[in-house]
């Protein structure tokens, strides 16, 4: 079957198989910034934006977001314009292996969307579901509370 | 510390922008048309031999292309430890075998055009066993009677297969029967710790493709891209010179991505199809057939004097190496070696190992490596005498933890599969760490005090740890380094960054040595085609061993420029010559020419030739970071919930280069310890099968699980290391066991002996206190 689904701002149309996930279909198409492996939901590396909340990708039927709007990273921020999310993970020495990095910093995305000053619990319960090996978390807490500042300022 | 312009300061890590803007960088970031995709078959039973196996059906499933076992594959015995050569661990595996030693052994690969086929397929194969007694407890193995897990001839390097022993280590300095005898404490006690898996959040993967001269290209997810290519070569049977091993960026390895387990299928099976293959391990997979932690029980034994000073140590370590012997002996070795030297005042000390094999996964290298399991025991025994003696932890680690200038006999006694090398401290911060690691915590106030509220109990517990930086006079580095026009730097080195930074660190020791700017330094790591050699990342040898020899290479182009420079100035003395903001100046007449005319005049006008420098590492120091550990815990009596409040880690890695790596890697080391000490744990069923394997059931922490943490780095000068720099990356998974542990004794009065601290046992202990 075809879905439509509008990518980064660009309208895409994908064949799909019955039952298939969003990662896949987006990782078959070149999307590779959405990294997965769990496919249990329980990870958070392959999060998404869909239609500006996120989601896990690996959980999520792709037949079911037809007609969605689907941000991922690259859509927040690029190399030669970041987001400051994505400037303040690097300042904070948040970036470790990178692997998870995309599917955190869509959520901290979605927190600051909804909660322009969060707490440091707040950012907790908001990135709980966003397992981290490598940093121990507290330079990702610390880069999202400085974006927070950037974004308030205006540096974004 | 010195003054340096680059080293020390947080430089932003090169790659972290082009991560958290998700640039394809990883492994499985490309993808091939006609792609071959593997899956595997795992054995359903812990010990068993294949009677029969039948591939026909599965062969003929529309889109595999082929079907892998030991009936249609070289048998060539070997070890998937990406250790060094000789490798210190057993030859005991092959690529598939007709024995089955676990639940997870692998019986079969099929590649086929998708994955969905290739696991369609695998169900095709039809597969009898004869089923063997197993033995799935540490203990049992070495019983008089036990089945022979090893019993096939080729077997090569373990140490008495008949017993199921892969490795045995007996080191003896003094007599320690008679330290204890003279002592007028001596305290004993044995803790146990469990399997548990190193959880990158990148599981293993690997692409193989042909290039167009015929040679296998490996892209793979590695911490050992040299070693793949050397075992590649030796599983397949074809020269290293047919191999080309490229490793992009790395979601992580703690250790288990030291091994050789997707390459050579991906390889053979593209050598074999001439088309490219992919293998990428499920989570589960990466529980059950991966690598995992030793499970250890270790004892230890501590007489001491009526002041404090320890007379004698005795560690004993029952050591579970799983199936095969990988890492079994140098994770064995670590465990005394990284640990007994710390307590370098007793002229007595004994370590013994038995490292056996069972029917279980398999342990492998993880962070730690084994120090890690050593003093899970040994801190809290410290603790045990320094309570036989009314004397505070903090007195009893003072007055015997080794100091600046002191050796421990340990080093040499205690190699890495040989003998070791003696080790003098150069720079030891431990005093300074126990301080201010004890005043940041609160201990005067807060130790021994048991603050109540409700049924909940606070405590407070400390541990000090050493490790070490590479392997001395076996790890070895290599970097070149060569000029272009704009006075930038082409840095092709063979170290292996799994994220910690290495790459950065290196930009940062190239623009210190040579005047320029981190950002001058473009930097290409790890391909064994256009890389020279390195060991890889393992055993804490990043910053020192391919850190310091990306300074030798820059030290030599040091050299080369002032030759230029000596003959445009006319000047013979280089030591009038100040190299610094990208120019040379002359501080005698105040002549100054640029990097870039220097390497425009070479590339393109007079005497030309390319500025390039390749440079080696390799060391007799291992330089021991030090590290303080304090832990304030709250006990649930009621639940046996044991709740992390706030943790310190005091730690001096000599100078730190780039201090905000340093503390990431201090903070991310510490909390996956504490995930170690408090949550993770295989469950096994009676058969022997993992249960839960996946991360719903076995349980890393999250943002939720982290207390308030607080790293306190103090800076020491080691000569030995680049710019003064010591290993960081290891040392602080080591605390937390410990740590903690201490702290429930400080708590509850009581011990728990197994780990991890998870509350049904915490509770269980109260009880049987009431």
């Amino acid at each position: 079957m075809k879905v439509r689904y509008s990518i980064n701002g660009k309208k895409k149309e994908f064949e799909i198989e019955a039952g298939e996930v969003l990662l896949d279909v987006l990782r078959r198409n070149g999307y590779f910034e959405v990294k997965g492996n769990c496919y249990m939901g329980t990870c958070g590396t392959c999060t998404v934006l869909i239609d500006g909340l996120p989601y896990t990708s690996c959980t999520m039927l792709a037949a079911k977001v037809d007609g969605s709007e689907i941000t991922t990273i690259k859509g927040i921020g690029t190399l030669q314009n970041p987001h400051p999310l994505q400037k303040a993970f690097v300042e904070k020495g948040a970036v470790q292996c990178g692997f998870c990095t995309p599917g955190t910093i869509l959520v901290a995305y979605a927190l600051l969307k909804s909660n322009p000053d969060p707490t440091d619990d707040d950012i907790k319960k908001m990135l709980d579901g966003n397992l981290c090996r490598c940093t121990g978390y507290v330079q990702q807490i610390e880069a999202i509370k400085l974006a927070a500042k950037m974004l308030k300022k205006g540096d974004g | 510390m010195k003054d340096f312009k680059h080293i020390g300061t947080s430089t932003d890590k090169i790659d972290a922008l082009s991560l958290a803007t998700g640039q394809s960088m990883f492994v499985d970031d490309i993808s091939f048309p006609n792609m071959l995709h593997i899956k595997f078959l795992y054995s359903p039973h812990a010990h068993a031999i294949i009677e029969n196996i039948d591939t026909t059906l599965a062969e003929k499933y529309p889109g595999v292309e082929m079907v892998l076992t030991y009936k249609n594959t070289s048998r060539i015995i070997h070890t998937t430890a990406g250790q060094g050569w000789p490798e210190p661990s057993p030859y005991d595996t092959y690529m598939f075998n007709r024995k089955m030693r676990y639940i997870g052994d692998r019986v079969a690969a099929v590649a086929a055009e998708t994955e969905e086929i290739a696991q369609e397929a695998l169900k095709l194969i039809k597969v009898q066993y004869k089923v063997l007694p197993a033995i799935l407890d540490m203990e049992d193995a070495i019983k008089d009677g036990a089945p022979i897990i090893h019993d096939e001839p080729e077997i090569k390097g373990a140490y008495d297969p008949q017993r199921n022993l892969a490795a045995h280590i007996l080191v003896k300095v003094g007599d320690v029967e008679k330290g204890f005898a003279e002592s007028d404490v001596v305290a004993e006690d044995t803790f146990e710790v469990p399997y548990a898996q190193h959880c990158p959040i990148e599981p293993h993967v690997a692409i193989t493709y042909l290039d167009e001269y015929g040679r296998i290209v490996i892209r793979t997810s590695t911490q050992v891209p040299f070693h793949v290519r050397r075992i590649v070569a030796q599983v397949l049977d074809i020269p290293v010179q047919k191999i080309r091993v490229i490793k992009p960026r790395i979601g992580g390895g703690f250790g288990v991505k030291q091994e050789i387990i997707l390459e050579d299928v991906c390889a053979y099976i593209t050598m074999k199809t001439g088309k490219p293959t992919r293998a990428l391990y499920t989570r589960e997979e990466e529980f059950i057939s991966s690598r995992t932690r030793h499970q250890m029980k270790v004892n230890v034994k501590i007489g001491a004097k009526k002041d404090g000073t320890f007379n004698a140590v005795r560690m004993y370590v029952l050591s579970n190496t799983g199936a095969y012997g990988t890492h079994a002996l140098t994770v064995a070795s670590n465990a005394g070696s990284k640990t007994l030297p710390l307590y370098n005042k007793a002229p007595n000390v004994e370590y013994i190992a038995d490292v056996v094999y069972t029917n279980l996964p398999v342990a492998g290298a993880y962070r730690g490596y084994g120090a890690t399991q050593g003093y899970a025991c040994l801190e809290q025994v410290v603790d045990e005498v320094a309570h036989k003696l009314e004397l505070t932890p903090l007195e009893i680690r003072k007055k015997n933890h080794i100091k600046s200038g002191e050796t421990s006999p340990i080093f040499r006694a205690l190699g890495e599969g040989r003998e070791g090398v003696t080790q003098y401290m150069q720079s030891c911060a431990l005093d300074e760490l126990i301080e201010k690691g004890a005043k940041e915590i609160g201990w005067f106030e807060k130790h021994g005090k048991r603050t109540r509220n409700g049924s909940k109990v606070r405590g407070i517990g400390m541990s000090i740890h050493m490790q070490g930086s590479a392997i001395p006079l076996v790890d070895m580095g290599a970097a070149t380094l060569k000029m272009n026009e704009d006075a930038s730097f082409n840095l092709m080195y063979g170290g292996t960054d799994l994220g910690t930074g290495l790459d950065t660190i290196a930009a940062q020791i190239v623009a210190e040595t040579l005047g320029i700017k981190p950002e001058q330094v473009i930097v290409y790591a790890a391909d064994t085609d256009l890389t020279p050699f390195d060991v890889g990342a393992y055993a804490s040898s990043g910053t020192f061993i391919s850190g310091g020899a990306v300074l030798r290479a820059a030290m030599k182009i040091r050299e080369q420029i002032f030759e230029v420079v000596r003959e445009m100035f006319g000047e013979q003395d280089e030591r009038d010559f100040a190299l610094e903001d990208g120019k040379v100046t002359s501080k005698k007449t105040g002549k100054s020419v640029t990097l870039s005319e220097i390497a425009y005049q070479t590339l393109y006008v007079k005497n030309q030739h390319q500025i390039a420098a390749t440079g080696s590492m390799v060391s007799p120091y291992s330089p021991p970071p030090f590290a303080a550990h304090f832990v304030e815990i709250e006990v649930d009596e009621e639940t046996g919930i044991v709740t992390p409040i706030k943790y310190v880690a005091a730690v001096d890695c000599g100078t730190p280069l780039n201090p905000e790596l340093v503390r990431g890697q201090i903070i991310g080391a510490l909390v996956n310890g504490l995930s170690y000490a408090l949550s993770e744990e295989y469950k096994l069923t009676d058969s022997g099968r993992m249960f839960g394997s996946n991360f719903m059931e076995y349980r890393i922490p999250s943002t939720r699980d982290i207390p308030e943490i607080v790293p306190i780095i103090v800076s020491t000068y080691e000569p030995t290391g680049p710019y003064g720099a010591k290993s960081v990356a290891e040392i602080n998974i080591n605390g937390p066991i410990p740590a903690i542990g201490n702290a429930l004794y400080d708590a509850l009065g009581v011990r728990v002996h197994k780990v991890p601290y998870i509350p049904e046992r915490v509770l269980e202990i109260i009880r049987s206190k009431k």
